[in-house]
């Protein structure tokens, strides 16, 4: 069976949502929609304090190139825009709706057919997505109409569909390949329309039979989407570990997938394309999962952007007494929250409560230099290295040891014997380098 | 057998004859010709290489001294006039007169005025947590407490206070030179004036949230209200982005602000304590 073939670990599954259907989400009382959700520069708010709103009405444009449009997921009236804490544990600009009935705008098709023909030209399926606010919705929400657009001189000769879902805990891609696979393969099929390209293979986790069986039978009738099973290895969800894994091509450093001609999108950004393209929805609203063995029961949730993680948490029985993290995202990736009050914004694929004993760090002990993160590393970095020349603050040193290719999956931090926080120097390493490196390319 | 023994003493005789020829000429070619002055002066300065001064070491300062031909725009924080004083005996210049600065920390986010809400629990660096969240207590500005300044510190001047979990500055250690402005990731480090015997008048609070999230994170923040910009007589204290700044070039150590500023955000260092406390109500009654 394929998988890709350096480092890696396998983390217990814990999929305990995996059996939850999808459910939809009450809608808030009040969204707290930020309008940077997105990888790049934040959307420029064009709504003022006190306009009326309907679901799906335009509230921030994205005008850099790497930037994406914010649209309502409520209806109702502008209350402020203001700064309110959001995952990253800071404050940020929001644009905070008090909610009243559930109007959407016209333009949205809400009928539940399902359209299978794909009018729109090339362009225009671009240009859609553009407008929908589309990013990718496996974490990293970097805008999809930026991957669609090939530079001149490269050629995408095959689509990756990443259905691998390789984070423990998280469900909600499985459950969207399960539910509504016939509508996400539309939108692969419009997606390889948008990329001129002919093929399209969707990788999917063997720990998932139920969702390759479903789409193994449903791809039958699309033409060049072929559904391949992968085996069970973190982080094969990463981008370049799953171009590794299905089409056994190398990206060099530094590079994006088109440099070996494939791009990589979601499964769950293939449905919110296909939403886009053939209903005219914008994208407001994603499937998180709301997860932890210490919850009285796990869902997965369809929730408006904006939703407080609060009434998520309510929705699944309340927060139990013993909890010492709050997780949005993973356990290998995720980030633990300072608060409940943070909304649900495009990239929240899942939220993880821990009990407290789980979620206490070891104590930390010296490197023993037994390499087990070397071995681990899946981009064939040597995370104990890079960690002590973050920690020592060699920027330079660290910039040489190629930590801007460390894709923080955090496999070496889970297998250190030594419990040390390997991640964390890594991340600030990638942070200070690449911000030296920025600073260099504006002199 | 003799033979042997001479053809090496001469082989090699001549071998080091045109050696020491050759190196004699390189030698000359490639002299570098150093000024004297340099040694001396680096005699002169501390030898701490702090880099206060703005160059990589002592030695850099010394042959940029040296090189300039004046002490105008140098200074060796560390050493302070004295030294200053000394180089400038040496070179035949004349020393500036340097106004004695010193590390102040604006953030009074004890553990009682900023409580925690949330626990963290990675690594042990300002930097690290800086990049991952507000903090403990939820100020985005606020001191982290983990004491990146005390490691950046050569001069040992700098401890954290265990009881506030707040960077204490040593009055008699502190050089100035800066090291721990730099290591901050949070700016919340000066340097300003050491003061007349150690009296210094400062906004402790570098937040610059509104006033009501400001408060809600900790008791002694700065509002941004203003009153203590209308109360100054000499136009020292300026307002922007909901944080009243004092210029210490400017600021007489008047101390009206301290007693108007409602949440105790202005604090003064190093005053009696007993007498001000009298006059202080009687000068807001009047205001």
């Amino acid at each position: 069976m394929k998988t890709f073939s350096k480092g890696g670990v396998h983390p217990a599954e814990n999929k305990i949502a995996a059996n939850a259907p999808i459910e939809v989400m009450p809608i808030p009382k009040k969204a707290f929609i930020p309008v940077g959700q997105h990888l790049g520069a934040p959307a420029k708010p064009v709504v003022q304090k006190g306009d009326t709103i309907k679901v799906g009405t335009l509230l921030a444009k994205g005008e850099s190139f790497i930037s994406a449009h914010i649209h309502s997921s409520v209806s109702g009236k502008i209350e402020k825009i203001d700064h309110w804490i959001d995952a990253s544990g800071y404050k940020r600009q929001m644009i905070i709706v008090g909610v009243e009935g559930d109007e959407w705008e016209e333009s949205i098709d809400r009928t539940p057919e399902i359209v299978h023909e794909i009018t729109l030209s090339k362009q225009e399926i671009i240009a859609r997505i553009k407008e929908s606010g589309i990013v990718g919705l496996g974490g990293a929400t970097f805008p999809t109409h930026v991957k669609l657009m090939i530079p001149d001189g490269k050629k995408c000769d095959v689509l990756l569909i990443n259905g691998v879902e390789c984070e423990p805990y998280l469900t909600s891609d499985h459950r969207v390949m399960l539910e509504r696979g016939e509508e996400m393969l539309i939108g692969v099929s419009i997606l390889m329309k948008a990329l001129d390209t002919k093929k399209a293979m969707v990788g999917i986790e063997n720990n998932k039979p139920d969702a390759i069986a479903h789409l193994t039978s449903l791809a039958a009738e699309f033409s060049g989407i072929t559904i391949h099973p992968l085996k069970i290895k973190y982080p094969q969800g990463a981008e370049k570990q799953l171009i590794k894994a299905l089409i056994n091509r190398e990206v060099p450093s530094g590079k994006l997938p088109i440099e070996v001609g494939a791009v990589v999108n979601n499964s769950g950004t293939a449905l919110a394309v296909y939403e886009a393209v053939q209903k005219n929805k914008p994208l407001f609203e994603r499937v998180v999962t709301v997860t932890g063995k210490s919850l009285a029961k796990s869902a997965n949730l369809l929730t408006r952007i904006g939703t407080p993680i609060a009434e998520l948490l309510e929705k699944t029985g309340g927060l139990p007494e013993n909890s010492g993290k709050i997780i949005s995202g993973g356990p290998m990736m995720g980030k633990a929250l300072t608060q409940t009050d943070i909304p649900v914004s495009k990239g929240t694929s899942g939220i993880l409560v821990l009990p407290d004993e789980e979620s206490t760090r070891p104590e930390t002990l010296t490197c023993i230099r037994c390499a087990k993160c070397v071995q681990a590393c899946p981009m064939g970095l040597m995370p104990y290295h890079i960690a002590l020349l973050a920690a020592h603050q060699k920027w330079e040193a660290t910039e040489k040891s190629h930590v801007m290719d460390c894709i923080e999956c955090g496999s070496c931090q889970f297998v250190c014997p030594s419990a040390r926080p390997l991640l964390d120097y890594m991340r600030v390493g990638k942070q200070t380098v690449g911000l030296i490196i920025r600073n260099r390319g504006k002199k | 057998m003799n033979n042997v023994i001479l053809y090496a003493v001469v082989s090699l005789g001549a071998i080091s004859i045109a050696a020491a020829v050759i190196l004699y000429f390189i030698a000359q070619k490639f002299k570098v010709v150093e000024d004297p002055r340099i040694d001396v002066v680096n005699e002169i300065l501390p030898g701490a290489n702090c880099g206060g001064c703005g160059f990589a070491g002592c030695r850099s300062l010394a042959e940029a001294i040296v090189k300039a031909g004046t002490l105008e725009g140098f200074n060796c924080p560390a050493g302070g006039s004295d030294v200053m004083n000394k180089i400038g005996d040496a070179l035949g210049l004349q020393a500036e007169e340097s106004i004695p600065m010193i590390a102040v920390v604006r953030c009074n986010g004890s553990r009682t005025n900023a409580v925690a809400k949330v626990q963290y629990d990675g690594p042990s660096s300002c930097a690290f947590a800086h990049s991952l969240y507000a903090g403990e207590s939820g100020c985005p500005n606020g001191c982290l407490g983990l004491g990146d300044c005390v490691t950046a510190c050569t001069f040992d001047a700098i401890r954290i206070d265990e009881e506030t979990g707040l960077p204490v500055v040593s009055d008699e250690k502190c050089v100035a030179c800066g090291a721990c402005v730099k290591a901050c990731p949070r700016h919340i480090i000066e340097l300003r004036h050491k003061g007349k015997k150690d009296k210094r008048i400062f906004v402790s609070c570098v937040n610059t949230e509104k006033g009501a999230p400001a408060k809600k994170n900790c008791a002694v923040a700065c509002i941004g209200c203003g009153k203590c910009v209308k109360v100054c007589p000499f136009d020292a204290i300026t307002l922007t982005n909901n944080l009243a700044y004092i210029d210490y070039e400017k600021c007489k150590l008047c101390r009206k602000c301290v007693s108007e500023c409602p949440t105790g955000a202005i604090l003064e260092l190093n005053f009696p304590p007993p007498k001000p406390k009298e006059t202080a109500p009687v000068e807001s009654a009047t205001v």
